[in-house]
């Protein structure tokens, strides 16, 4: 669905990601871990161009992304992410926020949005505060309907950067309950994140990051279970 | 009140035969004669009319030019590396051109360039100061928007073009109405700035509040009350124009508490 070939970034002289090849396949849960500073929110960034890859080609469904001609909107819309610091818009409403999207690239009318983002916002238990506005809810909430508006847009993929990292503890559960709950109907995702839990559980390959690289990457059992590579068997025993 | 015009003329003869009057009476002939004698009165109000006209066009003007300018600006400096707009990049060297001079040169040689130079054989002074006013003003604002525009959490564009929405609704629904707020204050200082500024036109001829005061007491060779005079009446206008701005942020803040 996603395919990555030699992907490298550098900010001026900082190389940041050291030519990467990965592919994703349909239906995957790739989890990206990693020490902090690895290029993990780089590599998500660059998958839909918010972040301009300095070298490689990036393919989505079939489109070269990194052309210059490619309609970085249309393809966009097919690819939800979600924020670490959930990046809502403080100026609307809930509901203005999930439908302004899909109202404004034409996916649908006012009528269908907003009776489709109560419907989104009912799975997430969030239906009450589709008039709220993003300051009057909790960080856990918040997240959820970040979420919410990414998925309203009907993407092919979701991207994850560190979707809990800036919750409360008491909220992070709410927010990967969520998540599990898209995993388990089937969404394409690639999540970035320190919920060691989530990864095995939920993640069907790990990627472990370091320095710009893919050290190394297994399904969880095996990456947990018996890690190979020494930065790898360091960093878990920091964290786990 | 309908005896003053006598007392005026009683007291007035008094100080030229060189007779002694108290302070008070004086001051009531000064007085008089500043802004009743000829219903000068009415120079003032004119001049308040034209500097109130003048501050409008000007920032209308400035804020006109200001946003055009703010917007070449961020969007060439938001183009992706290496997909630069060759034509865009060349307006933007326009623009800065343009913000730089206009903020390292003075006002009043702005004006005296405009008026004596550009626009030396236009007998219409206070639209030529208007117009320079405006070109001044819009450097300024446009440097405001930009700012107002820079300080706002990337994130919030980004989520924006994340979901697909282009750069122009990203600017319009996400970006701009956010900045409107932060830049806000800045806007109202810019605003009573202009409105005090106006009164340099009077040095290329513009008929507004300091031109009256110049042309009364060029008559009556007494400087004090019809100076006193117009800047009580630009403080007051500042001090009104401050006091609906205080109420506008009040509003507009309590929008962000709900
Ligand atoms: N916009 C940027 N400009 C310059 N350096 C950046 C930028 N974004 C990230 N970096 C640098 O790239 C490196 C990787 O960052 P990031 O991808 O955020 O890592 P991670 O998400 O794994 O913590 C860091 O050293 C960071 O300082
Ligand atoms: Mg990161």
């Amino acid at each position: 669905m996603i395919d990555v070939k030699n992907l490298s970034k550098s900010f001026g002289h900082h190389l940041v990601l050291d030519d990467i090849s990965q592919h994703i396949y349909p239906g995957e849960k790739v989890v990206i871990i990693g020490p902090s500073g690895s290029g993990k929110s780089t590599f998500l960034r660059c998958l839909n161009l918010l972040e301009e890859p300095t070298k490689g080609v990036i393919t989505f469904d079939g489109t070269v992304i990194t052309d210059p001609k490619a309609k970085i909107d249309l393809i966009r819309r097919q690819m939800g992410m979600v924020f670490q610091h959930f990046n809502l818009f403080p100026n609307m409403t809930i509901r203005k926020n999930i439908t302004l999207a899909p109202v404004r690239t034409g996916l649908m009318k006012q009528s269908e949005a907003d009776a489709d983002a109560e419907t989104l916002l009912e799975r997430v238990g969030l239906r009450d505060r589709v008039d709220a506005y993003p300051a009057q809810l909790s960080g856990g909430q918040k997240q959820r309907v970040a979420i919410v508006r990414a998925l309203a847009m009907r993407p092919k993929v979701m991207l994850f950067d560190e979707p809990t990292s800036a919750l409360d503890p008491e909220m992070v559960g709410e927010v990967l309950e969520v998540m599990k709950q898209l995993a388990d109907e089937g969404m394409t995702m690639v999540v970035v994140t320190h919920e060691m839990g989530f990864a095995r559980e939920v993640g069907s390959r790990i990627l472990f990051m370091a320095d710009g690289k893919v050290l190394e990457e297994a399904p969880p059992a095996q990456l947990f279970g018996s890690p190979t590579h020494p930065r790898l068997k360091d960093f878990l025993s920091k964290v786990l | 009140m309908e005896q003053w015009p006598v007392l005026y003329q009683q007291w007035k003869q008094f100080i030229i035969a060189g007779e002694a009057v108290t302070p008070w009476q004086k001051y009531f002939v000064l007085f008089y004669q500043a802004f009743m004698e000829a219903d000068r009165w009415k120079q003032y109000l004119n001049g308040v009319g034209t500097t109130l006209t003048v501050t409008a066009m000007a920032l209308a003007m400035g804020v006109t030019i200001g946003v055009i300018v703010a917007v070449i600006r961020t969007s060439h400096a938001q183009q992706r590396p290496g997909r630069r707009n060759p034509v865009l990049g060349l307006i933007n060297l326009v623009c800065r051109v343009y913000v730089t001079v206009i903020r390292g040169t003075p006002m009043m040689v702005q004006l005296l360039i405009m008026g004596m130079v550009i626009f030396k054989s236009s007998r219409n002074f206070t639209m030529v100061g208007a117009l320079s006013l405006g070109i001044n003003s819009g450097a300024y604002v446009s440097e405001i928007i930009r700012g107002g525009l820079m300080s706002l959490d990337p994130g919030q564009a980004e989520a924006g073009r994340s979901l697909g929405l282009n750069y122009f609704d990203t600017m319009r629904f996400i970006v701009v109405p956010q900045a409107i707020k932060a830049i806000l204050p800045a806007l109202g200082n810019e605003f009573i700035i202009l409105l005090k500024d106006t009164s340099l036109i009077t040095v290329i001829g513009g008929k507004e509040l300091l031109y009256a005061a110049q042309g009364i007491y060029s008559r009556t060779y007494e400087q004090m009350f019809p100076l006193f005079g117009i800047a009580i009446i630009y403080l007051i206008l500042v001090m009104i124009f401050s006091w609906l701005q205080g109420i506008l942020e009040r509003r507009l803040r309590q929008s962000d508490r709900r």
